[in-house]
C-alpha cells in the first residue's frame, strides 16, 4: 500500500493527538511543543473551559519523561504566583502518556512581543516581571533552569508568565543537568555538570536580558545595562549577583536614573544621568539662569 | 498471537542473529521500510535513470548483508537511517568498482520490489524538485514506515475478526485527498450499518491500536532509546521550539 500525503497526515495526527477517550477533555487542537512535551488545546467538559494540556510527546515512551513531565507538574502546583501557569490536573491518559492540565493562555513569546515593544524602558520593565516569579520560585527552593525567550510569554492583558518548567530542581542539593539546559542561557557550571544554585538562573536572566536588548527595532544600548547583563552572565559564579532580587535591583536603579552596581561611571557618563534624572529641575535653572543672563545682557 | 518478527529489540541485532530465519525476517522487514527510500535517494541524488537506480538499490541490499555492514552501525554517532543514507552514497560514489566484481540485474536481486510503484513519485520529484534528496528521503521513510505499520493493523484486525474497525479505520484516516472533507461519523454509520456511538468508540481505539503498532514498529528500526526518540519525533513531524 503507497499512502498518499494527504493520509500521511492524517496519520501522523492521528498518532501524535493524546487519547482523551473517557477522559473529561476533548482536543481542539495543538499549541506547540517544547522540549519533552507537545502543548494541546483541549475543552474541559466536566468545567466548561479550554485548558492547554501538556504531554508527553512521544506516545509509550519510557518512564523517564512521564516522570519528568509529572514532576514539572507538582513543581507548578506548588508555586502559587501570577507569573506562573496554574495547573489544573495531572495524570495518565489512557493511551499511558503521562499528561498535566494547566490554564489555557494565549498570548506572544516574548521575542515575537518585543519586536513591538520599541522603547527601552518598557523592555525593562518586562524584564523585571519576568524576575519576579523566578526570584518567588527561588525562595520556595526551586530553581529554574532554563530560563529563555521562547521560555516566556506576554499574554493578551500584559501578563508576563515564565514557562516550561521542565528542566526545574530542588535548590537543595541541585545536581548538574549534564548542559540539558539551552546553549547561550546556560550557566557555565551547568554545562559542566557541576552543582548549582540560584545563581544559574541569574546567568540565565543575565542572557535573557541580553537578548531582550536586541531584539529588533533594538533600543540604543547604554554601557550601564551592558554592564549589568555582563555581571549576571560572569563565567565565575561569585562575581555575578549573588541573587535575582539584586538583578532586578540594579536593573530598577537603572530605570529610576540611579547609579548602577555592576558600572563604573565616567564624570560625563554620571552628568548625563544625573541631567537626564533631575531633567525638570535642571531645565528650570537652566531656564532661570538663561532668563537672567539675556536680563543682565539687555539692561546693559 | 504473534504476527510480527520476534526481534522486537532491534533489527540490527536480528540481523546479525545466528538464526537464519530470524536473519531473514529481519533484512525483509529493514527492505521493506528503506528500499523506497534507498531507491528515490539514488535517482535524486545521483541522477540515476529507473534501470539502473533499481540494480542498485537491489545490490545495496545484498552488500547489506554480504558485507556485514550493520556491524559497523554505532548508535551513539548517528541515526541507523541516516548511516543507510550515507552507505547509498558510498555504493553509488563506488558503482565503477561495484561494476567490476558484480554483474547488475542478475543474482544479486535477493528481494521482490515493486519498482514501477515508486518510480512514477520519484520522477515527478525530480521534475517538481521541491524538497532535497536528503528531505525526500526522510519523506519517503516516513511514508513507508506508515505503510507498513497500517499492514500491520490490518493483518491484527483480520486475525481478531475486527474487520470494521480496520474499515472504518481505512475510511476516515486513509481515504481522500487533503481537498476532500472527512467523512463525517454518522455518515460512516450508516455506510458500514452501525451507530455514530459505535463508530466513535471504534476510531478510538483503532487509533489507539495504530499508535502502538508503529511506535513498535519504530522500536524494531532504531537501536537505543535515544535513537528512539529522536526518529519518533522524526516521524511525527514533532519540531521542538527554540
Amino acid at each position: 500500500m503507497r499512502l498518499g500525503d494527504a493520509a500521511l497526515d492524517r496519520l501522523r495526527d492521528a498518532v501524535r493527538a493524546p487519547d482523551l477517550a473517557g477522559t473529561r477533555y476533548r482536543l481542539v487542537g495543538p499549541l506547540g511543543a517544547g522540549g519533552m512535551g507537545a502543548v494541546f488545546e483541549a475543552e474541559d467538559e466536566l468545567l466548561g473551559r479550554r485548558v492547554a494540556l501538556k504531554v508527553v510527546d512521544v506516545p509509550l515512551d519510557g518512564e523517564a519523561p512521564a516522570e519528568a513531565l509529572l514532576e514539572e507538574a507538582l513543581v507548578l502546583a506548588r508555586l502559587e504566583h501570577p507569573g506562573l501557569v496554574p495547573v489544573h490536573d495531572a495524570g495518565r491518559l489512557p493511551d499511558g502518556r503521562a499528561f498535566y492540565a494547566m490554564k489555557l493562555v494565549k498570548g506572544e513569546r516574548l521575542d515575537a512581543h518585543l519586536g513591538h515593544v520599541a522603547l527601552l524602558k518598557e523592555r525593562l520593565r518586562l524584564f523585571l516581571r519576568v524576575c519576579e516569579p523566578v526570584a518567588f520560585a527561588h525562595a520556595n527552593g526551586i530553581l529554574h533552569r532554563d530560563l529563555k525567550p521562547s521560555n516566556v510569554m506576554v499574554g493578551p492583558f500584559g501578563e508576563v508568565l515564565v514557562l516550561d518548567w521542565g528542566l526545574a530542581r530542588p535548590l537543595a542539593g541541585a545536581g548538574g543537568g549534564g548542559g540539558a539546559g539551552t546553549p547561550g542561557f546556560m550557566a557555565p557550571e551547568e554545562a559542566r555538570g557541576e552543582p548549582v544554585d540560584t545563581r544559574a538562573d541569574v546567568y540565565g536572566l543575565g542572557a535573557l536580558l541580553d537578548a531582550m536588548l536586541r531584539v529588533a527595532p533594538a533600543p540604543p544600548r547604554p554601557k550601564a545595562l551592558a554592564s549589568i547583563a555582563a555581571r549576571a552572565m560572569a563565567p565565575d559564579r561569585d562575581k555575578r549577583y549573588s541573587d535575582v532580587p539584586a538583578l532586578a535591583a540594579d536593573v530598577a536603579r537603572f530605570l529610576d536614573g540611579e547609579r548602577v552596581e555592576a558600572h563604573v561611571e565616567g564624570p560625563f557618563e554620571r552628568a548625563g544621568r544625573v541631567v537626564k534624572r533631575h531633567r525638570v529641575a535642571v531645565g528650570l535653572v537652566a531656564a532661570y539662569l538663561l532668563t537672567r543672563g539675556l536680563f543682565i545682557l539687555f539692561r546693559h | 498471537m504473534t504476527r510480527f518478527p520476534d526481534t522486537r529489540g532491534s533489527l540490527v541485532a536480528a540481523m546479525r542473529s545466528p538464526d537464519e530465519a530470524t536473519r531473514a525476517r529481519a533484512l525483509s522487514t529493514l527492505a521493506e521500510a528503506y528500499w523506497k527510500p534507498i531507491y528515490t535517494y539514488v535517482r535524486l541524488k545521483a541522477g540515476r535513470e529507473h534501470e539502473e537506480a533499481a540494480d542498485l538499490t537491489q545490490e545495496f541490499f545484498a552488500r547489506l548483508v554480504e558485507k556485514d555492514w550493520l556491524a559497523r552501525f554505532d548508535a551513539s554517532k548517528a541515526r541507523l537511517r541516516t548511516y543507510l543514507r550515507v552507505l547509498a552514497d558510498g555504493l553509488v560514489a563506488n558503482e565503477s568498482k561495484a561494476k567490476g566484481r558484480v554483474k547488475r540485474g542478475g543474482g544479486l536481486q535477493i528481494l521482490s520490489l515493486d519498482f514501477d510503484a515508486v518510480r512514477r513519485e520519484a520522477e515527478e520529484h525530480r521534475a517538481a524538485g521541491e524538497l532535497s534528496p536528503e528531505d525526500f528521503f526522510e519523506k519517503e521513510w516516513v511514508r513507508s514506515v506508515f505503510s507498513m505499520a497500517v499492514e500491520r493493523f490490518r493483518e491484527t484486525c483480520v486475525a481478531d475478526g475486527k474487520e470494521l474497525r480496520f474499515a472504518l479505520f481505512s475510511a476516515y484516516d486513509l481515504e481522500g485527498d487533503a481537498a476532500v472533507e472527512r467523512p463525517r461519523y454518522e455518515g460512516l454509520a450508516r455506510r458500514f450499518g452501525t451507530t455514530a456511538v459505535d463508530v466513535t468508540n471504534q476510531l478510538a481505539a483503532a487509533r489507539r491500536d495504530f499508535r502502538r503498532i508503529v511506535l513498535e514498529l519504530l522500536r524494531e528500526l532504531t537501536v537505543s532509546d535515544a535513537e528512539f526518540r529522536l526518529e519518533a519525533r522524526a516521524l511525527l513531524g514533532i519540531e521542538p521550539s527554540t
